[in-house]
């Protein structure tokens, strides 16, 4: 008998001084499959599971990370912070909320302006933030879409959009509804330059932000599987009653009703970009140049 | 006559007044006519007092009384000639949301709105006053028709929201309300855009950006309904008049932020008192507005829109 399968020694050998110490976080578990990278796998893959594909929600530094040529971009327009106006009160102050937001997530609101390469061809990211209250767009998220615009014209560079929300920010009323309207009319401005319009859809793209610039891409593209739509799924429920198909209101979905010229999986995201962006632009054949700085 | 439940006393003087009536017409002799005329002078004083101090949920129960005039009662009284066109040319025909061609006195426009039904039948109709993207196309379409020849748009915004349907959805209820947005902001003809009754949200602003956009006195226009706000951000829908009070939602407040050129004021006890009158207003405002927005030319006119909507914000510079 071949002892193959014997265990030879018996017991953990690894002594407990040699243990080494698994600090919180490090792992993390597939919501879709369940299975279990470490962060640093993810991190490598694009925070995409490398087992069934699921795209995990990231915000603008990862995606100006995966975008951008060696992870080199300016931030632009920070000084621009939210404000409560109106002093809205619901369960909690909006201003608490905003403090509370800020604390946690770093970041001064939903949206943060990006100008960097794209194998080498210059490029305006406005990217959502969905761990700011929901990515919500409110007066800040507007304003700093209009500055990008007006940034993009000033440069000649093309202009994306990277949405990723939950719709307008209730606690800004109907400011946060003509947010709508403002980001609509600049970018009529973008395109009167002649300057395209990418509009990137992410999980979750849903209420104002689909009813106003996510839907004005000059090509609106979106990541798979994502949720986007001009209602909430719930909402849909409850008013027509019946049980919603499957895959409603996902990429795949909005592809397959004509909504979206192409489903792009992050992993790809640069290259295709890249390829978009010189078409547009009428720029010579890219050399690809590593997203993640060494 | 119906009565919101803010308007009770007035409901009681109209009971004491219809006794009376009974009263006299069963005997004769008695002269009522003096105490009739009593209460007709405490339903005024009322109504004065009550209609002067309105909150703002009571003024979204106004906005929302089963016998307020919807948009084919104004296109009727201000306008002449209408002719509904129908159709968004790819779908079908939306019957929330009507439009034609009319006369404004000898000028030609094109007048276009939701439109809520009159009786279950025509609510069922109508859709409640909530568009699919075929009622956006369909606006756009006439739009673009009174742009080609050069008359002006008058929009009448009357609505609880755009349809959250799962047609809506497959036709793309989000992208409908986009182009329009981003087709209006370059209209090349003079716009008017008037809440005359529900403001709500994405489904209104659909039709809603112009060179004057303009609310009734007892009209909403925000981004959410008070309840759905309610339901969202209290978890409960018994949040409502909270949540209306928060929003800012009325005239005087939209006005007040900027975020709407003009308030029109309603006849006492609101539109449907005296809906000639609203009528009136409404074309008086327009008669007097339209000539004037004419003489600016249309590239003034397009700069002037897309200023007045990229200033609407709020945020601190540090």
């Amino acid at each position: 008998m071949s002892t193959w399968f014997r265990r030879v020694r018996k017991n953990i050998l690894t002594s407990t001084q040699e243990k080494k110490e698994a600090p919180d976080g490090i792992w993390h578990k597939c919501p879709e499959c369940k299975t279990t990278h470490t962060k640093k796998e993810l991190e490598d893959h694009f925070y995409v599971c490398p087992k069934c594909n699921y795209h995990n929600r990231i915000n603008s530094a990862e995606y100006f990370d995966i975008i951008f040529d060696e992870g080199a971009y300016e931030v632009h327009f920070e000084n621009i912070v939210p404000k409560d106006k109106l002093g809205f009160v619901d369960m909690k102050p909006y201003d608490k909320r905003l403090v509370e937001a800020q604390a946690s997530t770093g970041l001064k609101d939903a949206m943060t302006v990006g100008v960097g390469k794209v194998n080498g061809q210059g490029l305006v990211i406005a990217c959502m933030n969905f761990n700011f209250i929901g990515g919500s767009m409110g007066s800040v998220v507007g304003e700093k879409i209009a500055r990008g615009i007006d940034y993009a014209i000033q440069h000649k560079l093309p202009f994306m959009i990277i949405s990723k929300s939950g719709g307008a920010r209730m606690m800004e009323s109907a400011f946060s509804l003509m947010q709508m309207a403002k980001t609509s009319a600049k970018l009529t401005q973008l395109a009167k330059a002649g300057l395209p319009y990418i509009s990137f859809m992410t999980d979750p793209t849903t209420g104002g932000v689909t009813a106003s610039y996510a839907m004005l891409g000059d090509i609106n593209i979106a990541e798979p599987k994502a949720l986007i739509g001009f209602a909430g799924p719930r909402v849909i429920k409850e008013t027509i009653k019946k049980d919603l198909p499957a895959g409603f209101q996902r990429s795949e979905f909005l592809l397959d009703h004509g909504f979206l010229d192409f489903i792009v999986e992050r992993q790809n995201l640069k290259q295709k970009l890249s390829g978009v962006i010189s078409w547009f632009m009428n720029n010579p054949v890219q050399e690809p140049v590593s997203a993640a700085a060494e | 006559m119906q009565f919101l439940d803010f308007e009770k006393p007035i409901e009681e003087l109209y009971a004491q007044i219809n006794k009376l009536k009974d009263m006299s017409a069963k005997n004769q002799q008695v002269d009522v006519s003096g105490s009739i005329r009593e209460l007709e002078e405490a339903i005024e004083k009322t109504r004065t007092t009550i209609y002067s101090n309105l909150t703002p949920w009571q003024r979204v129960q106004l906005s929302r009384h089963p016998e307020r005039p919807y948009t084919l009662y104004y296109i009727e009284k201000i306008f002449s000639g209408f002719t509904e066109l129908y159709g968004d040319r790819q779908v079908k025909d939306d019957k929330a949301m009507v439009g034609g061609m009319a006369k404004l006195g000898d000028m030609p426009v094109m007048v276009i709105g939701q439109q809520k039904g009159i009786n279950t039948k025509m609510r069922q109709m109508r859709n409640f006053g909530m568009a699919n993207p075929e009622g956006y196309r369909k606006a756009l379409r006439l739009m673009k028709l009174a742009e080609k020849f050069n008359h002006p748009i008058v929009t009448l915004i009357d609505t609880p929201g755009a349809y959250p349907g799962l047609e809506a959805e497959e036709r793309g209820q989000g992208e409908a309300i986009a182009r329009n947005l981003f087709e209006m902001v370059n209209l090349k003809v003079p716009v008017i855009c008037i809440i005359i009754g529900e403001g709500a949200s994405g489904g209104a602003l659909g039709i809603g950006i112009g060179d004057k956009v303009v609310m009734l006195e007892n009209t909403w226009y925000t981004v959410i309904s008070p309840e759905s706000c309610s339901s969202i951000l209290w978890r409960s829908w018994n949040y409502k008049e909270q949540a209306a009070e928060q929003l800012k939602l009325t005239s005087e407040d939209m006005k007040g932020f900027g975020l709407v050129d003009d308030v029109l004021p309603e006849p006492v006890g609101g539109a449907h008192a005296n809906p000639e009158q609203m009528a009136e207003t409404i074309k008086k405002y327009l008669l007097d507005t339209l000539p004037v927005l004419e003489k600016k030319g249309a590239e003034k006119r397009i700069e002037e829109r897309i200023e007045k909507f990229s200033g609407m914000g709020f945020y601190d510079e540090v």
